[in-house]
C-alpha cells in the first residue's frame, strides 16, 4: 500500500471504538495520545464503582462502572465478570461501531527495530481491512502486506482471500506466559521483533490474548464473549482464551480470517505469578478437555450467523463440558444470556446510543 | 535452550547442479559446508564438465550413475533439471539432508551477519515441532521464547520435525505471472521466526532451500510430477510443489512436524519471467485441481512408514485424479516406482 503525499484523516476514525478495561488508572493513555486521540474510547471500569477513574484531558469517551453495567443489563448483567478484565466485553456489547480495538492499561507504545514508535492501531486497521488466507499457508506470510505476495505454488483460486474478522497483536518485553512458565522463567523478556502478520489456518486453534486485539464487530462481535471469570468464579485468566476458541471455531465455520503477528505493544507489567497460578490452575487441567472439545466441534450448516453459531456452541458446551464441572453449565447459560443481551442492545430498533447512560468527557467526574 | 550437538557424519548436503561452474556457489558456502559431506548431482541435460573447487568432502553423480541405477528405457522417472537432486537423496545414507539451489548464496541477517543456513536447518530438524496448536510466539523451542498462556500442557513436548523449509531474500520464490507483473519486486523483509505449519494445513513447499529427516520422511521427497514443458528456472516447474503436498500429507499422518521460516538464503537474479510466461501453462492449471485432493486425502492406520504413505497416496492419485488427466496417472506411477527403487537401493 503506498502512502499518500498529504496527510489524510485517521483511518476509520468514526467507525472504530477503543475499549479499555481498567481498575487502576488510565495514565498509559498519555503515551498513546498521538495515535488514539482521534478515536472514541469506551472505558469499562472494573472493581469499586465508587472510585473515580480519571481520563486524561482531550479524549472523547464513555465510561461504564459496575453500577452502569447492572443498570443497563438488568438481570443479564450476571454474564459480565467482576474483578477480571473479562468485563471488557461489556464495551463490545454497547459499542455502536463496526470495529473494536481493545488494549490493556499496562500496554505502552513499542518501538520497531529502527527505533520508530509503532502505531499499533494503524497496523490493526491494515490487518482488518486486507483479506486473510486461511485455506492454504503462504510461506511469505501475509501476501497483502507491502513487499510481499503469494509464493509459487499458492493456488490461484485462493488468492482473493476472505474477510478478516480478527487481528491479534503481540507483546514485547513481558511476554504473555502462564503462571508456571512465569515461575520458571521470571526474567525472560520478549526481545524478538518478528516482522510478520499471518493468517492462522482454518482448523487450527490458538491462544487468543486480549491485551492487544482488534476485530470487526459486524463480522464476529457476538462471539467475543469473555466468559465468567474473577470474583465468585473458580477460574481466572482464561477469559480471552475462551473467547478465542469460540471465535476461531466460528470464523472457521463462516469462512472468515484471523490474523496474528504485528503490531507489537510494550507490555510493562509482570503480574504476580503466585496470584496467577491460583487463578489459572483449574484452567490448566480443564483445558486438556476443553481443547479436544473445540477441536472436534462441528457446527451445522444452518448456523449462518454468529449468534446462531454461538447459541449452538453454548448447547454443546453444556452437553459436552458440563459433566466436567458445574462451572461449564453456568458458563453455557451465561453464553446464552450474552447473546440475548447482544441482540437486545444491537437490534435495529436500538438507535439511541447506550452512551446516553454513561459518563462523558470529564464533565461529571469527581476528583478523589 | 541447550545447544544441539549433531555429529557431522549425520548430515548430507545435496546440491543439484543446473549450472556447470559451481565455483562461486561453493566458495560462498564454504564456511558452512566444509564440515559436512556433500553430494553433488549433475543435471543429466548439462553438457559441459562440472567445475567444483577443491577442499570439500564430496561425491559427484552424473547421468552415467543414474543410468546404472534406473533403467531409463523402462522407467518414466526423470532426473532432468531440478529433479536431479532426488538422485542424491536416493544415494544418501545420512539421517539429515539439506538441499539448496545452486543459484543461492548465504544471506545476511538483520544485524548484517552471514546466516549459516545449514546450522539453522539442523536446529529446526532436531528440535520438536508443534503442529496441533498454534503458538503465537512462533517456535517455542527457540532461544528467548516459550509457549504462551493458554497453550495446552499436554501438547508442549511437541513431535519430531520431518521437514524444514527455509525462505529467500532478494528473488523470492514467486511464480512467473507474479514476477512478470512486479519485475523489480525483491524480498527484503527478514522475518526472524521459525514456526510449525499446523497439521492438515497445506503449503507450497519450495525446493529451493529445504532440509529433511531422511530416516523419517526420506522416500517422500521424490520426482513425480513434471510439467510437459518443465524448464530450468524454478518458475517453470511445479515438481517440488507436488512433492511438498505429498510430504505434508505424510507428515500430518505420521504426526511429524513441518517447519517454515528461517533460515533465509540469498537467491540471485536469473532468468526472465516474461519469457517464461510465454511457455505453455497447462501444467500450472492442473495444479489447481490437485489442491482439493491433497486437502482431503486421508491415509489408513496401516500406513506407518513414509513408504506405506506414499503407496497409499499414489493409489488415491491414480484412482481420483488419474482418470481426468494422464499426467496424474504418470505421477502416481512414478511414485510407486520410486518406492520400489528406494527399497531396492537400500537392500544392496
Amino acid at each position: 500500500m503506498s502512502k499518500p503525499a498529504t496527510p489524510v484523516a485517521p483511518p476509520l476514525k468514526d467507525e472504530l471504538d477503543i475499549v479499555i478495561p481498567t481498575i487502576r488508572n488510565l495514565d498509559f493513555l498519555e503515551m498513546w495520545r498521538p495515535f488514539f486521540q482521534p478515536y472514541h474510547l469506551i472505558i469499562v471500569q472494573d472493581g469499586d464503582p465508587t472510585k473515580t477513574i480519571k481520563v486524561p484531558e482531550g479524549f472523547d469517551y464513555e465510561l461504564y462502572n459496575r453500577n452502569d453495567i447492572n443498570r443497563i443489563l438488568g438481570p443479564k448483567a450476571s454474564c459480565i465478570s467482576f474483578k477480571d478484565s473479562a468485563c471488557r466485553c461489556f464495551g463490545f456489547l454497547v459499542s455502536k461501531k463496526k470495529y473494536i480495538f481493545t488494549i490493556d492499561d499496562d500496554c505502552f507504545v513499542a518501538k520497531d527495530p529502527t527505533g520508530k514508535e509503532i502505531n499499533a492501531l494503524q497496523q490493526h486497521i491494515q490487518n482488518l481491512l486486507t483479506p486473510s488466507t486461511p485455506f492454504f499457508f503462504n510461506t511469505l506470510y501475509d501476501p497483502f502486506r507491502d513487499g510481499a505476495d503469494f509464493v509459487r505454488g499458492y493456488p490461484f483460486s485462493m488468492r482473493e482471500g476472505v474477510p478478516t474478522a480478527v487481528s491479534h497483536g503481540l507483546w514485547l518485553n513481558i511476554p504473555d506466559y502462564d503462571a508456571p512458565t512465569q515461575l520458571v522463567k521470571p526474567l525472560e523478556r520478549n526481545t524478538r521483533y518478528v516482522d510478520a502478520v499471518l493468517t492462522i489456518p482454518k482448523g487450527t486453534l490458538f491462544p487468543m490474548c486480549g491485551m492487544n486485539l482488534a476485530f470487526d464487530r459486524e463480522l464476529i462481535g457476538p462471539a467475543m464473549y469473555f466468559g465468567l471469570m474473577g470474583d465468585g468464579q473458580p477460574i481466572g485468566r482464561y477469559d480471552d482464551m475462551w473467547a478465542g476458541w469460540c471465535t476461531k471455531v466460528i470464523t472457521d465455520h463462516l469462512g472468515l480470517g484471523v490474523k496474528t503477528g504485528l503490531p507489537y505493544i510494550w507490555h510493562s507489567k509482570a503480574s504476580n505469578p503466585f496470584v496467577n497460578l491460583k487463578k489459572e490452575y483449574k484452567g490448566i487441567y480443564w483445558q486438556e478437555d476443553i481443547i479436544p472439545f473445540f477441536q472436534s466441534v462441528t457446527l451445522p450448516k444452518e448456523c449462518t450467523t454468529v449468534q446462531k453459531c454461538y447459541t449452538e456452541l453454548s448447547k454443546l458446551v453444556k452437553e459436552k463440558l458440563g459433566p466436567i464441572d458445574p462451572y461449564f453449565q453456568k458458563l453455557a447459560d451465561a453464553m446464552v444470556t450474552w447473546i440475548d443481551a447482544w441482540d437486545e442492545l444491537n437490534s435495529p430498533a436500538q438507535s439511541a446510543p447506550a452512551a446516553a447512560d454513561a459518563k462523558k468527557d470529564g464533565s461529571s467526574s469527581k476528583k478523589k | 535452550m541447550s545447544q544441539v550437538i549433531i555429529k557431522d557424519d549425520e548430515v548430507d548436503i545435496v546440491i543439484g547442479a543446473l549450472q556447470s561452474d559451481l565455483t562461486s556457489f561453493m566458495e560462498a558456502w564454504r564456511p558452512m559446508f566444509s564440515r559436512f559431506h556433500l553430494i553433488i548431482v549433475k543435471d543429466p541435460d548439462l553438457k559441459e564438465e562440472l567445475k567444483v573447487p577443491g577442499g570439500f568432502n564430496l561425491n559427484l553423480y552424473t547421468k552415467s550413475d543414474m543410468d546404472k541405477v534406473v533403467d531409463s528405457s523402462s522407467s518414466t522417472i526423470s532426473f532432468s533439471g531440478y529433479s536431479c537432486r532426488y538422485f542424491g537423496y536416493l544415494m544418501s545414507r545420512k539421517k539429515y539432508i539439506i538441499s539448496i539451489d545452486d543459484d543461492c548464496i548465504p544471506a545476511k541477517d538483520s544485524k548484517g551477519e552471514l546466516i549459516d543456513a545449514v546450522a539453522q536447518h539442523i536446529t529446526n530438524l532436531t528440535t520438536p515441532a508443534t503442529p496441533f496448536f498454534f503458538n503465537t510466539l512462533y517456535d517455542p523451542f527457540s532461544e528467548g521464547t516459550d509457549f504462551v498462556r493458554g497453550y495446552p500442557f499436554s501438547l508442549r513436548s511437541g513431535v519430531e520435525c520431518g521437514l524444514s523449509c527455509g525462505l529467500w531474500l532478494n528473488l523470492a520464490d514467486y511464480d512467473a505471472p507474479t514476477q512478470a507483473l512486479k519485475p523489480s519486486a525483491r524480498n527484503s523483509r527478514y522475518v526472524d521466526a521459525v514456526l510449525t505449519v499446523p497439521a492438515r494445513t497445506m503449503l507450497p513447499l519450495s525446493g529451493i532451500n529445504i532440509a529433511f529427516n531422511n530416516e523419517l520422511v526420506g522416500p517422500t521427497l521424490l520426482p513425480a510430477f513434471r510439467l510437459a514443458k518443465e524448464g530450468k528456472f524454478r518458475w517453470e516447474t511445479v515438481e517440488d510443489i507436488w512433492t511438498g503436498m505429498c510430504a505434508k500429507v505424510v507428515c500430518d499422518h505420521l504426526r511429524l512436524g513441518v517447519k517454515s521460516g528461517l533460515p533465509y538464503v540469498w537467491r540471485q537474479e536469473r532468468g526472465n519471467a516474461v519469457e517464461s510466461l510465454k511457455k505453455e501453462w497447462e501444467g500450472v492449471q492442473l495444479m489447481e485441481e490437485v489442491v482439493p485432493f491433497f486437502q482431503s486425502v486421508r491415509l489408513s492406520e496401516a500406513a506407518v512408514t513414509a513408504e506405506d504413505c506414499i503407496a497409499e497416496i499414489a493409489a488415491s492419485v491414480k484412482e481420483q485424479l488419474g482418470r481426468s488427466n494422464p499426467m496424474f496417472a504418470r505421477a502416481a506411477e512414478n511414485m510407486v516406482e520410486w518406492i520400489k527403487l528406494w527399497k531396492q537401493v537400500r537392500s544392496l
